[in-house]
């Protein structure tokens, strides 16, 4: 379960002065699939950020699973995957196989085990043919698809993805959004595509730092396209 | 195109080698290069290279664009030899560097680039002792590796964009933007490695 309770947080300008990003946000989400929509700037990048420990907020508190995540962020890093919108600054191997190994470098399995898991992961993400091929060779929607399996090789608890499909073209897209729609996890999505959101349980809708819409797909995107359409 | 040797799968006796054999075998090799004398050692350096390449089932067009972006370099140097020194020389010198080369690409092609981190982490366990973690160290290795082609990526994009406005090709026209796009890089890599929990 993700928990929320009266999250504000500030990031210091080139002036030095604090600008707010988040406003009181606080929700509990318990929901498989939730989706986060808002304009560019709207804060649902930095509250994204906050579920993997990336960003601690200023005031109130984050917790996943019990874990609260100013205090707690080895444990939460464990439990929570994180899938960035640039593969390329996700992928730190060169390789596709040692990619996927590198996610379970830190969790001390034996060799054989990690062997195990890399080839499941190659093979669920269709990734099987490209093992040894160097990660920049890839096509977009493949790197985004070995970034996603590198996530995934770490069994997370939550993975939270944010604009996983904006760099990829429509077939690329497509692959992406069945991947996601077939994950076992929670997932929380931030999504510029509104059309990646039809299957999910809960949509929270972001505007200027705070949280105004809470709800079903349908509702939250014609609320979002309200608020900035009109 | 690949602008960096990069493993190429084979079950050939070379790739079976150890990686801490092929790149000790690399460091004594080149070691050794100092001492060549005569150009006919180095042909016979470069014979043996060749041979090397064939026993570990390299293609030779693999082999071949491992050497293009030294050719340039290789040619001028050569040149230079023969006008000043003979021909004998631009050989002794111009096949010490191209089979050093040759040699540094096939442990690259033959290795997997996790063999050579765990070499390297190997060779930085005694820094431990004054507080680096070698896993760092091996780390860097990898990162530094898979940099180059997102690099090269970064310069052609920058590149690009300043053809397509017209500009022309200045150095700080184009160093500045490839510098800030670099950083911005950076700082993502550094954001999803903490996401992948290696800050911990």
């Amino acid at each position: 379960m993700i928990e929320f309770a009266g999250v504000s947080h500030a990031y210091p300008d080139a002036a030095g002065q604090a600008t707010t990003v988040l406003r009181e946000v606080s929700v509990r989400l318990t929901e498989h699939r939730i989706g986060v929509i808002g304009a560019n700037g709207s804060g649902k990048s930095t509250f994204a950020r906050m579920l993997n420990a990336l960003v601690v907020p200023s005031v109130g508190s984050v917790r996943v699973d019990g874990l609260d995540t100013a205090r707690e962020a080895r444990a939460i890093r464990r439990r929570v995957g994180f899938c960035f919108t640039d593969p390329d600054a996700q992928i730190v191997m060169p390789t596709v196989q040692e990619d996927l190994a590198f996610s379970l470098r830190r969790r001390h399995l034996p060799k054989d085990e990690v062997a195990r898991r890399v080839e499941a992961a190659l093979d669920t993400y269709g990734l099987a043919a490209y093992r040894t091929q160097p990660a920049h060779l890839l096509s977009g929607g493949q790197k985004q698809l070995l970034a996603l399996a590198a996530v995934l090789v770490t069994d997370p608890a939550l993975v939270v993805m944010d604009e996983p499909t904006t760099l990829l073209d429509l077939a690329n897209a497509v692959r992406v959004r069945e991947r996601v729609r077939a994950l076992a996890p929670q997932v929380v999505l931030v999504t510029h595509q509104l059309d990646l959101l039809d299957q999910f349980d809960r949509v929270l809708v972001f505007h200027e730092g705070r949280l105004v819409f809470d709800g079903a797909p349908a509702d939250a995107v014609a609320h979002y396209r309200g608020l900035v359409l009109t | 195109m690949t602008v960096l040797a990069t493993y190429v799968e084979r079950d050939s006796p070379v790739h079976r080698l150890p990686a801490g054999a092929k790149l000790g075998g690399l460091v004594v090799i080149a070691a050794l290069s100092v001492l060549v004398r005569h150009w006919w050692q180095t042909a016979a350096l470069l014979v043996v290279v060749a041979l090397l390449y064939a026993a570990a089932y390299i293609p030779w067009r693999a082999a071949a664009a491992q050497l293009r972006p030294v050719a340039l370099l290789v040619a001028g140097i050569g040149v230079f030899q023969v006008f000043v020194a003979g021909w004998e020389r631009a050989v002794l010198v111009c096949g010490g560097i191209t089979a050093l080369v040759a040699l540094a690409a096939l442990v690259s092609l033959t290795t997997r680039t996790d063999a050579l981190v765990e070499v390297v982490v190997g060779l930085a366990g005694p820094l431990r002792r004054f507080g680096l973690d070698p896993e760092r160290v091996g780390l860097l290795a990898s990162l530094g590796i898979r940099s180059v082609p997102v690099l090269v990526g970064l310069a052609r994009e920058v590149r690009d964009a300043q053809r397509a406005r017209g500009a022309a090709t200045r150095p700080v026209a184009f160093l500045a933007p490839l510098m800030v796009r670099s950083l911005r890089h950076a700082d993502q890599v550094a954001e999803a490695l903490a996401a992948r929990g290696i800050d911990d």
